[in-house]
């Protein structure tokens, strides 16, 4: 069977239910067993403004919205306006014939109108219905079962609205349905039902299942976009899977009570954004300092300062490697696909545990707030969890229980308050192996240099642990792309629709960003051809770092920083570009504007 | 710096306070008003009968700050102002363990007062302690929010400005369910208070007037300014909210000293919070079932 890819798009006013059909339209793809992302492209407005809603569906694993738009609903004039020009040639636009002054002109698509005051016999109450009817009508065009249509919106408004919503949308979704089907071309491929049935996730709810998975038993969260899906997660998941859950003042609140949680025992993670994660800086600085072993998430949006709220950027490396005074043992991780972020948070708590110091995710609004689909049996619930060396009962004591006794590792076993025989005060302060405060003895320079080595002696380890990046595609290229965290897929596909059009290209991925191990990576780096470094910021955050780290200087770079995530095509095209030109810089131009 | 062994004395009987003595000795400037408060902290937590292992002591930053150090129980020296809000989180994580807060007027109502506001509201099961002496003593004397209109401090030449705030009348309004009024030099009081407070489910609080003996025109100086203005309270009914906070806003420099509220109605936090009803949660089997997963699993088909 050929490969189906295929995308639809929604555009509409907030308040018109993009949210919704967006969740139903996946949810119908994944029970016909097609793989979805869905990209949504919002404004930080409470009513107002525009969304705009893309669906790629294949049936192949999908982890990018794609660069075209086959079949786009329009469910109000600025959507049918603003979005005319982006339906692919041979795609199809659904609009409602009320909205419009003068029908829209365009003869390479075809343009497919219905009267919704005809369709639902212009009721009022029905007017919240226009997307399910518009819906109904594009699953006639693209054949998907009317009776998972119909399930799915059981599923969606069952349990909140009740059976006579329910009905409501099923009449709507069938008059939809049932007008496509008199006046509309279907399109030449359709949708093929395949096994199995897929689920549904969001980015941030992966990273909560993570954490539930890894065994965190507090969590802590101030809300902000885009991270705030992490916190609705394990706020409605809390009481089943006792997991205790708290929404605080401020971000330095958050971190602190995390770090309170996790020294007394208790795996404790938080979220935030790059201005909550500024807040928490000083106190990852002493999650360091304690040897505390802490997980904070960072999901991205477009900065500086309250910045993009709503939009996505890889703006916030250099924020993690900076974060807080001084030098202490840190990890920073950037999952590159939705459900990696969902395997990534056992893997650093047992890293954070292991080397008992802070860990951070690096995660952006695309990953976050992007939906994916997965097969519901690959997902490991129980992941190998260590706790590394963690005195929590009885133990034998030879001599004195040393906090921060020196060791070759620099790892020192670690007991947790309401242990017997094990008592020691733990200082932001730097400190001696009992806990006293160094400061204390006129800052002592020879316990000061011990001390300082022993945790900085952790790094070694945490070093041998991470994996190298990834390396896919020919190893004979004549370009190699080079990214970091979400833009693995994009990247992936672009170096493969360069290959197949004539330019071998393969493609370097880094996950485990700091700390990084010079000889591993640059043995990766070596094989590299023309180097195009690709990531969502203005000032080449990661190239800046990756030279830092390794001395490996890229040839050129690939830098969006206008707020929407990357398409293939701005890869491909900005390869091609500076291939044969002069320049080492190219940024792609964004055709879609909500 | 002198330290003694650090193994926990196996306590014969009941422990007594020097029981509760820390490996390091204090610090502190001579005639310092803190080894008041560290003195019937010793004996309050020797009161309550339980194992040095059974007490978290949690500070910020400054001079009254480095208390977890001089007493025998686990401690946490945390960052300047944030010991409410990791305290918060060890309390949620372990709530068996008596967790006390200690800390100054600069790290408290300073740039702790967020936390401050926001740990009564939700009436955590704390029992937090701040030796109050208006000023930053550690940075050398500079004003802190409870330093009084006129004083001349480092960072005030030509006198305060400020009107300082009032923490008694601000516990009693944020929702602090015991809030007392204490002086340093009053030892035996100042332990009842500490011990009653730890045995309160709740949010307990202390302001202990605790004199600065350095930046405050020295010991003798001081003691005797306060000496003249220090009274307990008389007539009080604890569990009058209005009244308490009547008494409260009087007092100023001319203060009344005591416990001002006590309300035993109101569940802490931790009691009301469902999750904990297994026990602490640092002890719970971590991971989640393979049923549990399914179930998440089934509500995103």
């Amino acid at each position: 069977m050929a490969k189906y890819d295929f995308v639809i798009a929604v555009g509409g006013a907030p308040g018109q239910g993009i949210d919704s059909v967006g969740q139903v339209l996946t949810r119908i793809c994944a029970r016909h067993g097609l793989s979805v992302f869905t990209y949504s492209a919002y404004q930080s407005l409470i009513r107002g403004g525009h969304t705009f809603l893309t669906a790629r569906i294949s049936s192949e694993p999908v982890a990018n919205h794609g660069d075209k738009l086959d079949l786009v609903i329009a469910l109000d004039r600025n959507s049918l306006e603003t979005h005319l020009p982006h339906v692919a040639p041979g795609g199809t636009l659904i609009y409602n014939s009320d909205d419009v002054k003068a029908a829209p002109e365009r003869d390479d698509i075809q343009l497919a109108p219905l009267s919704y005051k005809e369709l639902s016999n212009d009721t009022d109450r029905k007017k919240i219905m226009l997307n399910v009817c518009m819906l109904g009508a594009a699953m006639k065009m693209v054949g998907g079962d009317l009776k998972v249509f119909e399930d799915m919106l059981t599923v969606q408004f069952l349990k909140r609205k009740g059976q006579a919503v329910v009905d409501e949308n099923i009449g709507v979704a069938r008059a939809g349905y049932n007008h496509a089907a008199e006046n509309f071309t279907p399109f030449d491929t359709q949708f093929q039902k395949q096994e199995p049935a897929l689920a549904v996730v969001d980015g941030n709810s992966a990273m909560a299942m993570g954490g539930a998975a890894a065994g965190v038993k507090f969590y802590a969260a101030y809300p902000m976009s885009p991270s705030t899906g992490v916190l609705h997660w394990m706020a409605a998941n809390a009481r089943d899977l006792g997991i205790l859950v708290r929404q605080c003042e401020d971000e330095i609140s958050v971190v602190n009570m995390v770090i309170g949680a996790a020294h007394v025992g208790s795996r404790a993670m938080c979220a935030t954004s790059g201005g909550g994660f500024a807040l928490m800086s000083e106190a990852i600085g002493s999650a360091g300092m304690m040897e505390i072993p802490i997980v904070v998430i960072n999901v991205q949006r477009g900065g500086p300062s309250t910045g993009l709220p709503t939009k996505t950027e890889q703006g916030d490396l250099w924020q993690l490697l900076g974060a807080s005074q001084g030098d202490f043992p840190k990890i920073i991780v950037s999952p590159t696909s939705i459900m990696d972020g969902f395997d990534t948070i056992p893997e650093l708590f047992n890293l954070v545990d292991k080397f008992q110091c802070p860990g951070m995710v690096l995660s952006d609004l695309t990953l976050s707030m992007g939906f994916t689909t997965f097969d519901p049996d690959t997902i490991n619930w129980q992941p190998e969890i260590d706790r590394g060396e963690l005195i929590n009962g009885p133990v034998e004591l030879d001599g004195e229980y040393l906090r921060y006794a020196i060791t070759d590792s620099g790892v020192s076993p670690r007991a947790i308050p309401g242990t017997p025989g094990h008592m020691h005060v733990v200082a932001t302060d730097d400190h001696d192996e009992d806990g006293g405060l160094i400061s204390d003895e006129f800052t002592n320079p020879h316990k000061r240099r011990d001390i300082m080595e022993k945790r900085q002696r952790k790094m070694e380890g945490i070093v041998e642990l991470l994996p190298p990046p990834t390396f896919e595609g020919p190893e004979d290229a004549e370009v190699t792309l080079i990214g970091w965290g979400s833009t693995h897929s994009v990247i992936s596909e672009a170096a493969q629709m360069l290959t197949e059009t004539g330019l071998a290209t393969n493609h370097i991925h880094f996950k485990w960003l700091y700390p990084m191990d010079e000889d591993a990576i640059n043995e990766v780096l070596a094989k590299s051809a023309y180097s195009i470094i690709v990531e969502c910021n203005y000032t080449g955050q990661f190239a800046r770092f990756l030279r830092s780290e390794t001395g490996f200087k890229a040839d050129s770079h690939i830098r969006k920083y206008d707020g929407e995530p990357f398409m293939p095509h701005h890869v491909v095209d900005g390869a091609r570009e500076l291939l044969n030109s002069k320049t080492d810089l190219y940024v792609p131009y964004q055709e879609i504007v909500v | 710096m002198a330290r003694r062994a650090r193994k926990e004395r196996p306590v014969q009987g009941a422990p007594t306070a020097r029981d509760f003595k820390g490996d390091v000795n204090p610090d502190w400037c001579a005639g310092c008003g803190d080894f008041g408060v560290l003195n019937a902290l010793q004996g309050a937590y020797a009161k309550l009968g339980r194992g040095n292992h059974d007490h978290l002591t949690v500070s910020g930053i400054g001079c009254s700050s480095n208390l977890p150090g001089y007493v025998k129980t686990y401690g946490m020296h945390t960052l300047h102002g944030r010991a409410l809000a990791v305290a918060t989180g060890a309390k949620f994580a372990n709530h068996a363990l008596n967790v006390v807060v200690t800390g100054g007027d600069g790290d408290g109502y300073g740039i702790g007062g967020n936390h401050f506001i926001h740990t009564m509201r939700k009436n955590i099961d704390l029992l937090y302690i701040v030796m109050n002496n208006e000023t930053y003593g550690l940075t050398v004397g500079q004003a802190s929010p409870t330093t009084i209109v006129g004083e001349q401090t480092k960072s005030t030449p030509f006198g305060n400005l400020e009107t300082p705030l009032n923490p008694v009348a601000m516990a009693i309004v944020a929702g602090a369910t015991y809030v007392a009024r204490a002086y340093s030099s009053d030892g035996p009081k100042l332990a009842e208070l500490m011990y009653n407070g730890m045995q309160h489910k709740g949010f307990a609080f202390i302001d202990v007037i605790s004199p600065c003996v350095t930046w405050k025109g020295g010991a003798r100086v001081i003691f005797d300014y306060w000496k003249e203005r220090v009274q307990y309270l008389e007539d009080h009914d604890t569990s009058d909210r209005a009244a308490a906070l009547e008494q409260a806003v009087k007092t100023g420099h001319e203060t009344q000293l005591g416990l001002f509220y006590h309300d035993t109605s109101r569940q802490s936090l931790d009691q009301m919070e469902p999750v904990l009803e297994n026990g602490p949660i640092a002890h719970q089997p971590l991971g989640i079932s393979k049923e549990q997963g399914d179930a998440i699993i089934q509500k995103m088909m």
